[in-house]
């Protein structure tokens, strides 16, 4: 892989997807158009994320890849050994010591900090796109800070079901101004998107990237009768006995006893050297 | 305890040497090489330098040969090594008039300057597996003439003449480059009929197909197609000149469609065109019948809200690197979205049983 330059892109279109992530960070919540370009690897495999990353990266970084939480489901791993390969850079599984992190659906559980970037890989930028699939009526929706369809849909679950169903990709406004597509985090990673690292998100196929600058406004939509809750599985982590981690459950025999473990392995691996145990867990270093 | 799934990198990488094993198949039926794929699965190259956007017969089928026969596959290779190429520059637009044809054919006109040439078509064969194909190979020469030496002028120039047809007006606009700006629409006939030329053939044939049913039916005759070599010019700055730096191989497909005229248009013929590297010659009819349906806006048409004539639609799903992308990506885990939908979905229905016993009580109360 060396005949290819650092991290894989040439140097013009780095250039072209950091002004747009420039533009991003200086519009926040606005999706910026940017022509994305094809990837060794799949249209919906985090493409976006990628491009962003590789135009993010700088020889001095420690990059740690994330899907569902975890460093090492198999998209994860394999997003991470490309940049291993055509960065040569440094990837490390701590959320602590990692400079860029790359993620896919889901915020780590340990709060970042101002000297950390947080990419998101994008499948549907547009929060319209289900209430409306033209874009171009939703940029026009979007320019004229049109929400109100976004709205009745809202209103229109708490009437039907008597909540708001959507769990994962839940709307957020930001700065007041546009409402953006979290990326198809759970609901429980929302309150989180606050916070003073920068966020980045890239969507390939769609063609667009857009961003939260550190510590911007980020609030999700709802009514004042109908708080926004950020919810969980109602459990503590089996493993590391978190009652504050978003939890994964696993079925675990035939007869369909669960686990809950969490999500965030590097939080749950961490917990467990500080000595806490779960249910199902046991203490560190006890067992073979 | 519990021990959650490790060795993701060891099981990948388990998996592919496994799938290169696969590739490969019997090893004692011999290896096809490069060369047998790209000579003799022409068509299926053609298809793969189509919509992978490049002209390299080597390079497409190396692909096929690597996806095992996916073209999709192969023209996903083809389309991420192609990106990774530096541009030099744009090279002068082909004149497809002074193409070499191999074969040229109008529906229109029953003869023409430089004449109907059938050449290497299945039309009209028997579709009868020939089985002495499965024992040898070997075919008799085809008989051969001199080429023909005049001009070989494009059919539809005839009824432009008369102008009965419309005119085409020269444009000096630059195009714009699908694969270097973020498409946007209204996109412009010149980006349309870039993302046609490289988009699926299965989907775009779908799309004239569903015009031909009617579903914004345009009255399309081939008015000519042909297939050969052109040559490719390039203006290189230093020289001040163009020179020619290779050929490729086209076909092409002009459509003459009925028309009756609109509130701004005269009644006249108006056109389809399609364009596409190779010998693709569904491809091109099918492009030139969808370019047709989309033009209903300039043209002055009605909307008859049918889906080749809606322009966002077509080009946002016609690309197949993007759609199989996207399509195959829900193999991916999705654990955690899952497990919020999975809780919300308890919730709710929790929340509708109690709602019911609340009822329920209510009514035994009564």
């Amino acid at each position: 892989m060396s005949d290819y330059n650092f991290a894989y892109l040439d140097e013009q279109t780095k250039r072209m997807i950091r002004r747009a992530i420039l533009k991003g960070l200086a519009i926040p919540g606005y999706q910026v158009p940017f022509a994305s370009r094809e990837m060794p690897m799949p249209y919906g495999w985090g493409t976006g994320g990628v491009q962003v990353s590789a135009a993010t990266l700088t020889p001095d970084d420690t990059l740690k890849v994330i899907d569902q939480g975890a460093d090492d489901t198999t998209n994860a791993v394999s997003i991470r050994k490309f940049f291993e390969r055509t960065a040569g850079v440094e990837t490390t599984e701590v959320t602590a010591k990692a400079s860029v992190i790359q993620t896919r659906h889901r915020i780590p559980e340990a709060a970042l900090n101002e000297d950390q970037i947080l990419v998101y890989q994008v499948p549907i930028p547009e929060p319209l796109r289900f209430l409306e699939p033209r874009e171009t009526e939703t940029r026009k929706m979007h320019a004229l800070e049109e929400y109100g369809l976004m709205h009745v849909k809202l209103y229109e679950d708490i009437s039907q079901h008597g909540d708001i169903a959507t769990s994962y990709a839940y709307p957020v406004k930001v700065e007041d101004r546009y409402v953006m597509d979290p990326s198809p985090i759970p609901k429980f990673d929302n309150p989180k998107l606050e916070m003073a690292a920068i966020q980045l998100f890239g969507a390939g196929r769609e063609q667009r990237i857009y961003a939260l600058p550190p510590y911007t406004k980020v609030v999700s939509l709802d009514f004042e009768d109908f708080p926004f809750v950020a919810s969980k599985a109602d459990h503590p982590c089996d493993l590391c006995a978190a009652e504050d981690s978003y939890l994964d459950e696993v079925i675990l025999d035939d007869a369909g006893n669960r686990m809950f473990v969490c999500s965030d392995t590097d939080y749950c691996r961490s917990r467990r050297a500080e000595g806490h145990v779960g249910r199902l867990g046991e203490q560190e270093g006890a067992a073979a | 305890m519990y021990v959650a799934v490790k060795g993701g990198e060891r099981a990948i990488d388990n998996a592919h040497a496994w799938l290169a094993e696969e590739r490969r198949g019997d090893t004692s039926v011999a290896e096809l090489s490069i060369a047998q794929i790209r000579e003799q699965m022409s068509l299926a190259v053609n298809r793969v330098m189509a919509e992978g956007s490049l002209y390299d017969p080597d390079l497409a089928a190396l692909a096929i040969k690597q996806s095992r026969g996916d073209l999709i596959e192969a023209i996903f290779l083809i389309r991420a090594y192609r990106t990774t190429l530096p541009r030099f520059g744009y090279s002068e637009p082909v004149d497809t008039g002074a193409m070499a044809c191999d074969r040229r054919i109008s529906a229109t006109f029953k003869d023409a300057p430089g004449g109907q040439v059938l050449g290497p078509t299945f039309d009209y064969t028997h579709r009868l597996l020939d089985f002495k194909l499965a024992a040898d190979g070997e075919v008799a020469e085809a008989p051969t003439a001199e080429p023909r030496t005049e001009e070989t002028p494009h059919i539809l120039e005839f009824l432009q003449g008369e102008n009965i047809i419309e005119q085409e007006p020269e444009l000096d606009d630059e195009p714009g480059d699908l694969t270097r700006e973020p498409i946007s629409f209204p996109a412009g006939r010149a980006v349309r009929l870039q993302s046609l030329s490289r988009g699926d053939e299965g989907f775009i044939l779908g799309m004239a197909y569903s015009t031909q049913r009617g579903y914004a039916r345009n009255h399309a005759f081939v008015g000519e197609l042909r297939i050969g070599k052109v040559p490719v010019e390039m203006e290189i700055p230093e020289l001040g000149f163009a020179i020619e730096i290779g050929e490729v191989e086209l076909t092409e497909c002009e459509t003459v469609n009925q028309f009756k005229g609109s509130k701004t248009v005269p009644p006249q013929f108006t056109r389809g065109y399609g364009l596409v590297f190779g010998q693709s010659e569904r491809k091109s009819i099918a492009m030139a019948l969808v370019d047709r349906a989309l033009r209903w806006e300039e043209l002055g048409e009605d909307n008859l809200g049918a889906a080749a004539q809606d322009e966002e639609f077509v080009l946002s799903h016609s690309d197949n690197i993007q759609a199989t992308g996207f399509l195959e990506h829900i193999k991916l885990p999705h654990y955690v979205d899952f497990q919020s939908e999975l809780e919300l979905v308890r919730k709710l229905r929790r929340e509708a049983q109690e709602l019911a016993e609340d009822m329920a009580a209510r009514e035994a109360a009564e």
